[in-house]
């Protein structure tokens, strides 16, 4: 590990840190979850009596909308973590 | 070919735009590698420096989308219907796992390979040999499905056997992954995401704009009649409706398959290795979003067009007309018959071969093709070609002189009464090469399909066999038997295990255990059994150690391979079985193949967290590495390039 400096010059900073980034992290992965399995598989069928356009809602949400919802959430990762970054001044400067 | 009837036969008009297409791709590729090879030894190419977040994202996402995205998913869907999600939940959201829990870490971390680290964050050679075998395993089962992807379209272009197609294909990926070995190879992904993408886009915009009179696919797929319509004709057929759920697999598959892709995905070692080349971990998490952007492009239009490629495919090929047969024996030459004139004659020619093959199991086929016309009276020379390679099989059941798509009882070879149709055997993975010319569009727009199909094939290929070649070299030759081995002979022994990957890979393309797309999920099933819980542990569960992850990863590694080789047996090793070990009703809990890597990644979890709770805690300098690569600060260049 020649590249790494020490952790952090706070040890408390680096912990709290991790922890928000734990909670960014589980809440995103519950809406991932939700879209990739709640909607698009368990509950498939019955969401099939709504519509959007000519297609069920089911059927259109496991083939598009849950892509969609995986890109928002990559993004919105990126941005909370920058923002941590800032806050915890863990980050690179560049 | 050379009888006196071989004017009758189709020639291909996508042939000489096939080769403009493929020629100017490969030269392109030719020429940035060449270029970014001689910045390189000049030392103006650093990897990391200059590459720019969205330049690593389109590279990220040629690397990671492979013909199997390309080439075969969108046949896949378009005959597994609702059940398709499957490959496309579980490939992209793979992604979100990797981009949040994997991809920032390791970049922290910055030593070249994923043996590395698992070898550095298990203290321990074990574990990192263990890893290195499973990287080869996954890496070698992913490139067969481009072996077979690329063998396909050289096979359609050349009008040669599939096994021909592969082993030009393979000449050509050896070729370009020994050239593009270094880092070079970024540029030239990203000129093949653009390659693939503008050659996904073209067939499918002009497709829509037939049939929905809207161009962009994703909206003319909901807000058109288009799925109605193809639901009616498909009930009319006997078949289910193609918007209906757990038709292709049941509920627990559909689950046990999206989370094998998925949970494999993010642990692609040739994917993960990427995320190295830039600069910062804030870089690694942009080019993760560029990467999604990118891929999300081809995989929100790959379920327009299957649906698409199905209305078309049942449009023109039900009620169409057999105006004649041609029988092209082993040797290549063929025979016609007229229809209906000589029908009878042909009908006896065609029953005295299949009577044959059915005695000698393993004797060249003759093939047998028919000229068919439209319902609307058009030549249909796709469904000809098609036939003449093998990859399209059609028959006369009813012997009307139609082809009826209608399910029907027919009597099998073993005598069994079965639901069929006349179109006898389609290879999955000829849907998107032919929908060009399914839905009439012009010549040169199939060549410009071929030479994205080769770019989606060529990047992932190349990123493969990297892998392959650092794994074997790298990882374990150099360590065990060579350690004082010097940089040329290094390098020779990456070169001789790039030609091993290509030849193993060569052999599973042309017996492949599935279509493209299944023998690719087969890969990722693999990785998501072996390395997702080890390098997932390894960041987020510091009491995680040495014996815990290499049990978990060998248990989960055998445990996931065994059930596949079992389950395709009689698809990988021809020459030793006839049928698979296991057979359908005797499936774990009714899992198919696909879906066994959940299982396997399962096993895994329990045995690494449990055997970690009762062996000693990893030691001090372990749990300061783990702190380390929580934080990005810090984070210089990537040791090892």
């Amino acid at each position: 590990m020649a590249d790494s400096e020490k952790p952090s010059s706070i040890p408390g900073n680096a912990k709290n840190y991790w922890y928000a980034n734990l909670k960014v992290v589980g809440v995103l992965l519950a809406i991932w979850f939700v879209a990739g399995y709640v909607l698009s598989i368990f509950l498939v069928d019955r969401l099939n009596e709504f519509h959007i356009g000519q297609l069920g809602f089911g059927f259109w949400f496991a083939q598009q909308g849950s892509i969609l919802v995986f890109v928002v959430l990559v993004l919105v990762y990126a941005l909370l973590m920058d923002y941590l970054d800032r806050r915890y001044q863990v980050g690179n400067r560049e | 070919m050379f009888d006196s009837t071989w004017l009758l036969a189709v020639s291909d008009p996508a042939r000489p735009w096939t080769w403009a297409f493929v020629g100017i791709t490969f030269a392109l590729y030719l020429y940035i590698g060449w270029r970014s090879r001689v910045k390189d030894t000049e030392g103006f190419y650093v990897a990391g420096h200059g590459v720019p977040a969205i330049a690593n994202g389109a590279a990220t996402a040629a690397d990671w989308m492979s013909a199997a995205s390309f080439i075969g998913m969108a046949g896949l869907i378009s005959f597994a219907g609702s059940d398709g999600s499957v490959y496309l939940m579980g490939w992209t959201g793979g992604y979100v796992l990797l981009a949040l829990l994997l991809a920032p870490y390791l970049r922290k971390f910055g030593h070249y390979t994923v043996p590395d680290f698992i070898g550095a964050r298990y203290y321990s050679e074990t574990a990192r040999v263990v890893a290195a075998i499973c990287a080869i395993f996954v890496s070698i089962t992913y490139v067969a499905g481009q072996m077979k992807g690329v063998g396909l379209v050289f096979s359609r272009f050349l009008e040669v056997q599939l096994e021909w197609g592969v082993l030009i294909g393979m000449g050509i990926v050896a070729f370009f992954a020994v050239l593009g070995g270094m880092k070079g190879i970024t540029w030239t992904q990203v000129v093949q995401y653009f390659v693939l993408i503008f050659a996904f886009a073209i067939p499918s915009i002009a497709i829509s704009s037939m049939l929905t009179d809207n161009p962009v696919p994703q909206i003319g797929m909901a807000a058109s009649d288009i799925s109605t319509k193809l639901n009616e004709a498909l009930l009319e057929l006997g078949h289910a409706e193609y918007t209906q759920p757990f038709t292709e697999f049941d509920r627990l598959n559909v689950f046990c398959i999206t989370a094998a892709l998925m949970f494999g995905t993010a642990g692609l070692p040739h994917v993960i290795v990427r995320f190295y080349t830039v600069r910062t971990v804030r870089a690694a998490r942009y080019s993760a979003v560029w990467a999604i952007i990118f891929i999300s492009l081809l995989y929100t239009t790959a379920p327009a067009l299957g649906l698409f490629a199905r209305y078309n495919l049942i449009k023109s090929l039900h009620g169409a007309q057999i105006k004649n047969v041609e029988l092209i024996a082993a040797d290549g030459t063929s025979e016609f018959y007229s229809f209906p004139d000589q029908r009878d004659d042909a009908q006896a020619k065609i029953a005295e071969i299949k009577e044959r093959e059915r005695q000698s199991k393993h004797t060249p086929e003759t093939l047998v093709s028919f000229l068919l016309d439209s319902p609307e009276g058009e030549q249909l020379d796709w469904a000809v070609q098609w036939q003449r390679i093998g990859l399209l099989k059609l028959d006369d059941w009813n012997q009307d002189g139609k082809i009826s798509l209608k399910l029907m009882d027919v009597i099998d070879d073993s005598g069994k009464t079965v639901k069929r149709s006349e179109r006898a055997s389609i290879d999955k993975d000829i849907i998107v090469l032919s929908t060009p010319e399914v839905a009439g569009l012009p010549p040169w727009v199939t060549a410009i399909v071929a030479a994205g199909g080769l770019a989606a094939a060529l990047s992932t290929a190349a990123g493969l066999l990297l892998v392959i070649s650092s794994s074997l070299a790298h990882d374990l030759f150099v360590r065990f038997f060579a350690p004082h081995a010097s940089e040329a002979q290094r390098v020779l022994i990456g070169r001789i295990a790039i030609a091993f990957g290509i030849v193993v890979a060569g052999y599973f393309g042309i017996n492949p255990p599935g279509f493209v797309g299944e023998v690719v999920a087969f890969a990722f099933g693999l990785a998501a059994a072996s390395f997702f819980p080890a390098i997932f542990l390894g960041i987020f569960f510091k009491r995680a150690n040495r014996t815990g992850a290499v049990l978990g990863m060998i248990v989960g590694l055998l445990f996931t391979l065994v059930y596949i080789v079992m389950c395709t047996s009689h698809k990988v090793l021809p020459i030793f079985f006839d049928a698979p070990l296991l057979t359908e009703d005797q499936y774990l809990f009714g899992i198919r193949p696909q879906g066994i890597g959940t299982l396997g990644m399962v096993l895994n979890f329990v045995i690494s967290i449990g055997v970690s709770l009762v062996t000693a805690p990893p030691p001090d300098d372990v749990m300061e590495l783990v702190e380390s690569v929580r934080i990005p600060q810090g984070s210089g260049d990537a040791i090892g390039h």
